[in-house]
């Protein structure tokens, strides 16, 4: 496991508290408002104007265009939102999964598999 | 008095409701995870439980971080679920309880609980998977739901011993309404899991059945770790487990398991799934 941000108490965790709320409310507020199909049209229509719409900053729109979660986790999205995003992009938990540990899916799920039945 | 008959553990992920719908159950990934829940579905059809107080987390449907309760309970007599952006099914209405709602809020203020109280309240996958698991078809209408909504997502979050001690207060006012009701308590979500981070994918099977085990016979013990020490033991949603906590709350006296399953993984997380019953002392 590569861990990008020695600051957080938890290896690999970015702990959602105060400090990450406040620095990705505007990043937060857009992807919950995915939500609404009509939101999540309009976000696909002209990303770009969207983020603008919700003020987000030049590193959170860059992390929005690479799908880059682990970004928007250090830019102060929360997992719950984040989702939100990660469903509007059609991918589901494990995909998201094996994004940010480096894995493929396939070796993201036999990971899961391991852990789930106590042999790792 | 309404009597507290017994409590149901469950894991309320959205991938289950994808698995109903697409018709699934019966898959070698999802059989072993559906196997477990026959007992509890004729426990309840046989019970009949007139209310059952949820305990969930809302996951970005009802509440956003612009204000964010830490214990929230809905005392409307109708909750809609809603479209939470990646296309799982809505369900039908869930029937609420207004009366023992506010008898309920009524009481856990006096108590020195704080709740923001919710007349209107979208409830999401964490309260809707449960009950379409527990009454397949979404079968549910005649049962009687008050959603206890407790915040899992931004820190500072409540502690688990403070979940626990949410659940004995709820005990306490549920037995001092003045009805015949009978109530059943569901603790819903959990139980190790990380969706988030370079650490996705954390699962700790031994902990979840220590968990299981403890959460029956000494609940005390499950409330000396610290959210951090869940995260850190479990992965960062974990945390969840304090719905179970709270849910054990609610039990007083002998507490019999009557059923217990545990599959892992379905979707990223370890699914615990739990029938209990308590004999009250006079």
């Amino acid at each position: 496991m590569t861990v990008k941000d020695p600051t957080q108490p938890v290896p690999g965790t970015y702990l959602f508290d105060g400090k990450m709320a406040k620095k990705g409310y505007g990043l937060n507020k857009m992807c919950f408002s995915f939500n609404e199909q009509a939101a999540r049209d309009e976000f696909n229509q002209d990303p770009d104007a969207y983020c603008a719409k919700f003020g987000l900053t030049d590193r959170q729109i860059n992390a929005i265009h690479e799908r880059d979660i682990i970004g928007l986790l250090q830019e102060g999205g929360s997992i719950y939102y984040v989702a939100k995003f990660a469903g509007l992009l059609k991918l589901n938990m494990q995909d998201i999964g094996a994004i940010q540990t480096g894995m493929t899916v396939d070796e993201f799920k036999a990971m899961l598999v391991r852990r789930g039945s106590g042999e790792e | 008095m309404a009597t507290i008959i017994g409590a149901v553990t469950t894991s309320h992920i959205p991938a289950i409701a994808n698995a109903m719908a697409n018709k699934l159950e019966e898959t070698p990934y999802w059989k072993p995870f559906f196997d477990g829940y026959p007992p509890v579905r004729k426990w309840l059809n046989e019970k009949k439980p007139d209310v059952i107080v949820l305990f969930y987390n809302d996951h970005g449907l009802e509440f956003f971080i612009d204000k964010k309760p830490t214990f929230a309970i809905g005392v409307a007599d109708e909750y809609h679920n809603s479209d939470e952006g990646w296309g799982i099914a809505t369900i039908p209405p869930v029937t609420g309880e207004s009366e023992l709602s506010w008898h309920i809020a009524n009481s856990l203020v006096e108590d020195g609980f704080d709740m923001t109280i919710c007349q209107e309240m979208k409830v999401d996958h964490g309260l809707t998977v449960p009950l379409s698991l527990m009454w397949p078809g979404n079968d549910y209408g005649h049962v009687k739901v008050i959603p206890v909504c407790i915040n899992c997502e931004q820190h500072p979050m409540p502690q688990p011993k403070r979940c626990y001690a949410l659940g004995q207060a709820i005990g306490k006012a549920i037995e001092s309404f003045d009805s015949d009701m009978t109530v059943a308590i569901f603790g819903t979500g959990g139980l190790s899991h990380q969706l988030d981070g370079e650490a996705a994918g954390t699962l700790n099977r031994k902990f979840d059945l220590e968990c299981m085990d403890k959460l029956v016979a000494c609940p005390e013990e499950l409330t000396q770790y610290s959210n951090l020490d869940l995260v850190k033991i479990g992965g960062a949603q974990t945390v969840e487990l304090n719905m179970w906590i709270a849910m054990r709350g609610v039990l007083r006296g002998k507490v019999t398991e009557l059923h217990c399953n545990y599959h892992a993984p379905i979707s990223n997380t370890g699914a615990g799934l739990l029938l209990l019953e308590h004999e009250m002392p006079e």
